[in-house]
C-alpha cells in the first residue's frame, strides 16, 4: 500500500470529478498550444509568402533587367554597325529634285554635274568624312526581262583637307556588278557569272544577301560604265556624305555650310534602317530601363504591402491569443480549484480516519497534490494533439496551407506545457488540499 | 499503565453557551484489560474516548498513553505516535469507500512501516472470516463485515490500546458477538481495549465498567479480573 495506489484508487472511484477537472486542462492546454501553432503557422506563412513575392519580383526584375541588357547590347551592337559602316549620312540632291520620287520609287530623274563632288572634296568642310557620288535609275533589264534599279557609283571620294581614311564602301570595279538578293535568286546567279546589262557584259562580282529593301532589286555598276549606259555622262543623280557629324542641331550648319559651296542643291538627312532600329532600340533601352525602375519599385511595395498585411494578421492573431491563453488558464486553474475543493469536502470523513489511524498532513497533502499533478499532465496529454489540430486548422483556414498546415508548434512550448500544466493544477488544488490536510480529525468523526 | 486519565475536563462552546462534556474524568487502563465506558447518549463518553486516543485535547487534566502525554507532541508526531500505539474502531466504521478490503486493513502502513504488514493484513482477515472479501470495496460488505474489516484494520500495527466507539451500534446481534468476542480475544491477548457503548450486552463483556453521567465518571465496576 502506498500513497499512488491511494491516489489511484480515488481517482477511478471518482472518475467525473477527475475527468472534468482533466477536461479543463485539456482545454486550456489545447488553447495554448493551438495558439503557439497559429502563431508558429503565421510566421512560417509569413516567412513562405515573402520568400515566394521576393523571389517573383527577383525574376520580374531578372527579366527586366535582362530586357534591359538586351536593348542595351543590340543598341550597342547596332549603333557600332552604324558608326563602323554606315555613320550618319545625308544626302546631296538637285534643288529641283521631287524628293517623293526619292521615296516612292527610290530613284532620282534630276541631274548635276559630276564636278560637285569635286568642288565639295576640295573644299574645307568639317563635318562630312566621305563622299559617295551616284547614279540611279530605274529600268528594265532587257536581256533578262526583269524590272531592276541600277546604281552607278565610283566608290569614295576623299575629302582632300582631312587625312586619309580607309573607306567604308568599297567602289565597284568596272566591268563587274554587285548584285541584289532577289535578283540573283531568281536568275541563280553565282559569285563569276558573266551577264549581259543594256547590251554590256559584266562579271558577278557579290552577290549580297537579302536586306529588305530596295537594295533586294538593285545592280550596282562603276559610276562611268552606269553614266553612259543610262547617257548620263558627267552627270550625278546624288551625293551621299557619310559619317556625317551632323547629329542634333549640327545637321543646320552642314545645311548652310554645303549651300554655300554648292548652290541649287538640296540637303536632306538620310536615315539609314540601322539609326532607325538603333534609334528604336535606343528607346526600347529606355522604356525597358524604366520598365526595371517601375518593376523594382512596384516589387518593392508589393513586398512591403505584403509584410504589412501579414504584420497585421499576425497582430490579430497574436492578440486574440493574448486574450484567450489567460482566460483559457484562468478559467481552467478556477475550475481546478473548485473541483478540488468538491474533492475535498467529499473525502472530509476518509480523510478523518487516515489522519485518527496516523496519516501527517503532509501525507495527505500529497495525495491530494499527487491527484492533482495527475490531473494537469493527463489534462496537457489529452489536450495537446487536439490543440495542434486546432492550431492547424485556425492557420490553414486564414492563410491557406503552406508550411502553415505542417507546423506543430514549439517543442519547448510542448514541454512547458507538459510541466507547468500539472504544476499549475498543483496550484490551483494547493489551498483544499491545505484545508483538508489541516482538519481536526476529531471533529470530523464527531460530526459523523 | 498502558493509558492514564487524570482529571481530564472537556467543554464545548456552541450557540446555546458552553457545554461541559467530560468533567474531573480520571480511568487507568493497563494491558489486558477489557474497560467498557457505559452511559446515555451525550453522557461524554465518545469525547472522552477522542481525548484518550489523542484526538481530542482536553481542556485540562492529563492524558498519557504508553507512559507519553500525546498532547505535547508536535500534530505529526501526534498522529505517527496514534498509528504506531493506539487502534481505533467506530460504530460507522469509516473505511475508505474506494478501496478494497485489503488495502483498507493496510492502510495505517501508510503511515508506520511495517514490513510484514501484507502478510498480517492477510492473517487477520482470515482470522475476522474476510478472506473471501479482500477484493471486495466497502459498499459491497454487509455492516458485519465492514466492522470486521475496521477492526482488522485496528488491529494491523500491533496497537498496545485499542479504543473502541459503539462498535456493536449498528450490526446484528450475531455480528455484535462476533465484534465482542474479537475484542475480549485480543485483551486476553495481552492487548488493552476501551469500549465505548451504551449497550449493557457489550458492556458485559468488559472487566470494568465506567459508567458516566453528564460528564461525570460515577461508578467503577470490577466485573471480572483481567486474565
Amino acid at each position: 500500500m502506498n500513497i499512488w495506489r491511494l491516489v489511484f484508487r480515488e481517482i477511478r472511484h471518482r472518475r467525473l470529478n477527475f475527468f472534468l477537472g482533466m477536461l479543463s486542462v485539456a482545454i486550456a492546454v489545447a488553447s495554448v498550444i493551438a495558439a503557439d501553432v497559429l502563431l508558429s503557422g503565421d510566421r512560417a506563412a509569413t516567412a513562405e509568402i515573402l520568400n515566394q513575392k521576393q523571389e517573383t519580383v527577383e525574376k520580374a526584375v531578372a527579366a527586366r533587367q535582362e530586357a534591359v541588357n538586351k536593348a542595351g547590347a543590340e543598341l550597342q551592337d547596332i549603333m557600332r554597325k552604324t558608326m563602323r559602316e554606315l555613320g550618319f549620312n545625308i544626302l546631296i540632291l538637285p534643288e529641283d529634285q521631287d524628293l517623293s520620287e526619292l521615296h516612292l520609287n527610290g530613284t532620282l530623274s534630276k541631274t548635276m554635274p559630276e564636278e560637285y563632288v569635286a568642288k565639295l572634296a576640295a573644299t574645307s568642310i568639317v563635318t562630312v568624312n566621305h563622299l559617295l557620288p551616284s547614279v540611279t535609275k530605274r529600268i528594265q533589264w532587257p536581256e533578262k526581262d526583269m524590272e531592276i534599279i541600277l546604281f552607278g557609283t565610283r566608290g569614295e571620294v576623299p575629302i582632300m583637307h582631312s587625312s586619309e581614311k580607309k573607306p567604308l564602301l568599297d567602289a565597284v570595279a568596272p566591268g563587274t556588278m554587285v548584285v541584289g538578293h532577289q535578283i540573283h535568286t531568281r536568275l541563280g546567279l553565282k559569285k563569276g557569272d558573266r551577264l549581259t546589262l543594256l547590251g554590256r557584259e559584266f562579271t558577278v562580282a557579290t552577290l549580297h544577301p537579302e536586306r529588305g529593301s530596295s537594295d533586294d532589286v538593285t545592280v550596282w555598276i562603276d559610276l562611268a560604265q552606269a553614266q553612259e549606259l543610262l547617257g548620263l555622262q558627267n552627270l550625278i543623280h546624288a551625293i551621299l556624305a557619310l559619317e556625317c557629324e551632323c547629329a542634333g542641331d549640327r545637321i543646320t550648319q552642314i545645311r548652310s555650310e554645303i549651300s554655300r559651296i554648292l548652290p541649287g542643291t538640296q540637303i536632306i538627312e538620310r536615315y539609314s534602317q540601322a539609326l532607325t532600329r538603333a534609334e528604336a532600340r535606343g528607346k526600347a533601352k529606355v522604356v525597358a530601363e524604366k520598365a526595371l525602375e517601375d518593376e523594382k519599385a512596384a516589387g518593392a511595395i508589393t513586398l512591403k504591402e505584403e509584410q504589412e498585411g501579414r504584420r497585421a494578421i499576425e497582430m490579430r492573431h497574436e492578440q486574440f491569443a493574448a486574450v484567450l491563453v489567460p482566460l483559457a488558464i484562468l478559467a481552467a486553474s478556477l475550475w481546478v480549484a473548485l473541483l478540488a475543493f468538491g474533492n475535498a469536502r467529499q473525502r472530509t470523513s476518509e480523510i478523518g480516519i487516515l489522519r485518527a489511524i496516523g496519516l501527517r498532513a503532509g501525507q495527505i497533502q500529497t495525495a491530494f497534490l499527487t491527484r492533482a499533478a495527475c490531473i494537469g499532465l493527463f489534462g496537457a496529454v489529452c489536450g495537446a494533439l487536439p490543440g495542434i489540430a486546432v492550431g492547424r486548422m485556425l492557420s490553414t483556414s486564414s492563410i491557406e496551407g503552406g508550411q502553415a498546415a505542417m507546423q506543430t508548434g514549439s517543442f519547448t512550448v510542448l514541454v512547458l506545457v507538459m510541466v507547468l500544466a500539472p504544476l499549475l493544477s498543483i496550484v490551483a488544488s494547493w489551498l483544499p488540499a491545505m484545508a483538508v490536510s489541516r482538519m481536526d480529525p476529531a471533529l470530523i468523526l464527531q460530526s459523523e | 499503565m498502558l493509558l492514564e486519565l487524570e482529571r481530564v475536563n472537556r467543554s464545548y462552546v456552541g450557540t446555546a453557551g458552553t457545554v461541559r462534556a467530560v468533567t474531573d474524568v480520571s480511568l487507568q487502563v493497563d494491558s489486558g484489560q477489557f474497560i467498557a465506558v457505559c452511559g446515555p447518549s451525550g453522557c461524554g463518553k465518545s469525547t472522552l474516548m477522542l481525548m484518550a486516543g489523542g484526538l481530542l485535547r482536553p481542556d485540562s487534566g492529563e492524558v498519557r498513553v504508553c507512559g507519553q502525554n500525546p498532547y505535547h507532541m508536535s500534530p505529526d508526531a501526534r498522529a505517527l505516535f496514534r498509528g504506531q500505539s493506539i487502534g481505533f474502531v467506530f460504530q460507522q466504521f469509516h473505511l475508505v469507500p474506494y478501496l478494497s478490503v485489503i488495502d483498507n486493513v493496510l492502510a495505517p502502513s501508510l503511515a508506520v512501516d511495517l514490513p510484514d504488514a501484507h502478510e498480517r493484513a492477510l492473517q487477520l482477515l482470515k482470522r475476522f472470516g474476510m478472506q473471501h472479501r479482500l477484493n471486495h470495496v466497502p459498499g459491497e460488505l454487509s455492516s458485519g463485515e465492514r466492522q470486521r474489516t475496521a477492526l482488522a484494520r485496528a488491529l494491523l500495527n500491533r496497537p498496545k490500546l485499542v479504543l473502541a466507539d459503539e462498535p456493536t451500534g449498528n450490526l446484528d446481534p450475531d455480528n455484535a458477538v462476533a465484534v465482542l468476542d474479537f475484542l475480549q480475544q485480543y485483551s486476553d491477548e495481552g492487548g488493552a481495549v476501551l469500549l465505548v457503548t451504551h449497550d449493557a450486552a457489550a458492556a458485559g463483556r468488559a472487566h470494568h465498567i465506567v459508567r458516566m453521567s453528564e460528564g461525570r465518571a460515577e461508578v467503577q465496576e470490577l466485573l471480572t479480573s483481567p486474565a
